[in-house]
């Protein structure tokens, strides 16, 4: 069993081992977490299928420039996660923190337009299932089409907390010094998650902001 | 290493080296948490039985019994809920895979232990919440919630619904963690072409449960909040598709059939080995058809909707699909029967067990190819007929496997060997009992009976009478079961290292296992089940 005092567990061979069984786990689960989504894509491809132009109507009432910006934000991000595993690849605690720090505000800024875009649809009755209500889109179909961009962006904005939160505690353990340059695997694989759930938001934002 | 050899068996073992309630509450060791599991999934067993016996015992008259109809409803529901998702699914993973797969690879843990444990506490947690909504007012829909009924259903189907959403998780970590331990933590001279088959089976249902768990996840939410917000993807006076569901439903739920019948195939590989004293037969072949059966699965879910408006070409490519599953599945039949011919066959229960399943799932599979001919379909659908088959499948198949291997491992988690005559009745019992219960709804289902009725008319009854008497001698047979290996805990024999003389891997520590498995780093020269050495045991 491991001890308090090392990171590397004794049921692995090494420090290589532990290393990929940590990276395979974390990519079999990034597999299952798509599919997780795939059902709701599924869901949006059959609804737009039998309402082409409701969906195409409603999407015309989602805020395109604020997920402009929400997009640049999560991909400027992901960079800054990329270079926190460069960083502690080579053992710079701090700027690994620094720069995870960089990328939790930009998150929590994502987060917010996404709050204030959700303010915007309350006002406007732009609501899931039976709260829709809205004078423009009478049309059967558009309270579909508000159900599943609740749901897909709720899904994605639930996933980006859970990822905030692992972002929060790698800046505490690169703070308190736990990872170094030979061991760093939470940082990879955390870094990894985060990258998934911005993955996700690049399939959501086209599929209900961009296409026509 | 050989198993003789190594026969010593340590004094410290996984069940004695700590004994604190708390040292198994918390445990990160595999044996622990699969003993665990095992108890979890044995206690839903007896739940979901009673539940069984119930619906018998209403459907032993034609008219009302002893039940209303709508409690009959309940019954149905509970008894298919609790067997399918806090029985089946975890059954052989999650309680004999923890426990022996990480042994018969050499390692001294999964590759996740933490994530293991939780695994544990979400299945209890899941549990847990599913009971409570059973207590509460119960859920009326059948196992499979079908919409748009799911979502109106005035019975406690949230807590039911949430209930087996957390399930899957537990089984999404398990099935990450098995995936995991088998590419990395392999012991020296264990090379893909050496792994046991049972890990084979474990790792292609693993695969399955990584991919196939969240789709059902989402659309168990989906259906939640359906009922709590009103959604309407499913609801067609919003404009849903009800229909869409069974086909996010049944995407999950028919590969989910392969989570309960693969690892059942793998248990069977090793028990075939053990008793007839030879290797396997078409090593490779069965390997890669557990991968057949995995990959085809996920591709025929569709017969499960042939009357639900899906057009003739659908149905016709979803048929011919799923005939390809029997394909898979005879070649491990016939590899298992060519196993066996020959061999220095050692009749002893996990063995009976084994030919039980042979011959079960040979009824199961061929009235499979049966069901999944469309024109059949029409006529069989949503009637005993189906019931039956797949009765044969998951209890024919998936829990004759399941006694198989709690016989075959028990000295192995326990220590202790169980009485061989009352556990030889006990088979013979629980066979014949079988038979008894689902060969009458062959025959009901093909009269026009249809499943979930509440009444049916008069010429019936002797059918029903004689599934609801086969169903007593199968109470009866688990009743058996459970008196004999509880009273073996305390009083059986203490066991051998190997009492069978197997020569698979996890036999190669000891019984009960040191806590970390081996008490020296273990080595694979040999094919497992490898009889040629001189030591090997025989039967004559």
């Amino acid at each position: 069993m491991s001890t308090e005092s090392s990171p590397w567990e004794d049921h692995f061979s090494g420090p290589e081992n532990q290393s990929h069984a940590a990276q395979l786990g974390m990519w079999i689960f990034l597999g299952s977490e798509v599919l997780l989504f795939t059902n709701l894509f599924v869901g949006y491809a059959v609804y737009r299928y039998y309402y082409p132009d409701v969906f195409a109507e409603a999407s015309k009432h989602l805020k395109t420039d604020q997920a402009m910006v929400q997009t640049l934000l999560l991909v400027t991000s992901s960079l800054f996660v990329a270079l926190a595993v460069h960083f502690i690849r080579r053992g710079r605690q701090f700027l690994t923190a620094a720069v995870l720090g960089a990328a939790i505000v930009l998150g929590v800024a994502f987060l917010a337009i996404k709050g204030w875009e959700y303010y915007e649809h309350y006002k406007e009755g732009l609501l899931p299932g039976e709260f829709f209500h809205n004078e423009e889109l009478t049309k059967q179909g558009a309270n579909l089409f508000f159900t599943l961009y609740f749901l897909l962006t709720g899904l994605h904005a639930i996933h980006m907390m859970v990822a905030l939160g692992l972002l929060t505690w790698l800046v505490w353990g690169a703070m308190a010094g736990t990872y170094t340059a030979e061991y760093h695997i939470p940082v990879e694989v955390g870094g990894l998650y985060w990258h998934l759930v911005d993955v996700f938001w690049l399939f959501i934002f086209p599929l209900l902001y961009l296409v026509e | 290493m050989n198993p003789s050899a190594e026969s010593s068996q340590p004094a410290i073992t996984y069940l004695n080296h700590e004994t604190t309630v708390k040292s198994w509450l918390l445990t990160h060791d595999h044996k622990r948490i699969g003993v665990m599991f095992l108890v979890g999934v044995i206690l839903s067993l007896l739940l979901g039985g009673v539940f069984a016996m119930a619906l018998r015992l209403e459907l032993l008259t034609p008219g009302p019994t002893i039940m209303s109809p709508l409690t009959y409803n309940r019954m149905f529901t509970l008894h298919g809920v609790t067997m399918v998702w806090l029985f089946m699914i975890p059954a052989i993973p999650s309680a004999f895979g923890n426990f022996v797969v990480p042994i018969m690879l050499g390692a001294k843990d999964v590759a996740f232990p933490r994530l293991n444990l939780a695994s544990f506490y979400i299945y209890l947690t899941g549990s847990l919440l599913t009971v409570s909504g059973m207590l509460w007012s119960g859920a009326d829909t059948g196992w499979t919630f079908y919409t748009p009924y799911s979502t109106v259903s005035p019975t406690a189907l949230t807590p039911v619904l949430l209930g087996v959403f957390i399930i899957g998780f537990s089984t999404i970590i398990t099935g990450v963690n098995f995936i995991t331990t088998t590419h990395t933590l392999r012991a020296p001279g264990m090379h893909w072409t050496r792994i046991p088959l049972f890990v084979w089976t474990i790792y292609g249902t693993s695969v399955i449960q990584v991919v196939a768990t969240p789709v059902l996840g989402m659309v168990l939410l989906l259906v939640f909040i359906e009922r709590v917000v009103g959604a309407g993807i499913f609801d067609p006076s919003r404009g849903g598709d009800p229909v869409l569901f069974q086909h996010m439903f049944w995407f999950y739920s028919h590969p989910a059939v392969y989570i309960m019948v693969l690892p059942a195939m793998g248990v069977i590989s090793e028990v075939v080995c053990a008793f007839s004293r030879k290797n396997i037969f078409g090593y490779k072949m069965i390997a890669a058809s557990t991968f057949g059966i995995a990959f085809v699965g996920f591709f025929s879910w569709g017969h499960h909707m042939f009357v639900s408006g899906q057009s003739t070409f659908t149905s016709g490519i979803f048929g011919v699909l799923s005939m390809l599953v029997a394909i898979f599945t005879a070649i491990k039949i016939f590899n298992w029967v060519a196993t066996l011919y020959g061999g220095s066959i050692d009749l002893r229960v996990p063995l009976l067990y084994v030919l039980g399943f042979i011959f079960l799932l040979m009824f199961g599979g061929m009235t499979g190819v049966a069901v999944a001919t469309t024109s059949l379909d029409v006529h069989w659908h949503d009637t005993y007929f189906v019931v039956a088959h797949f009765h044969y499948i998951m209890v024919g198949a998936v829990l004759m496997a399941f006694l198989a291997a709690l016989h075959y491992w028990w000295p192995k988690m326990s220590g202790r060997l169980y009485p061989e005559r009352w556990s030889f009745l006990a088979a013979v019992t629980i066979i014949f009992g079988f038979i008894v219960t689902f060969l009458p709804q062959f025959l009901l289902g093909n009269m026009g009976m249809p499943r979930r009725y509440y009444e049916y008319p008069q010429e019936m009854q002797w059918l029903h009478v004689a599934s609801t008497a086969g169903a007593s001698l199968l109470a009866f047979g688990f009743v058996l079961i459970a008196i004999y290996l509880l009273w073996s805990l305390r009083y059986g024999p203490v066991s051998p290292p190997n009492p069978w003389g197997s020569r698979g891997y996890e036999w190669f520590s000891g019984s009960p296992p040191a806590p970390h498995n081996f008490t020296q780093a273990p080595r694979f020269e040999r094919e497992v089940h490898d009889y040629t050495v001189p030591e090997a045991p025989r039967v004559y």
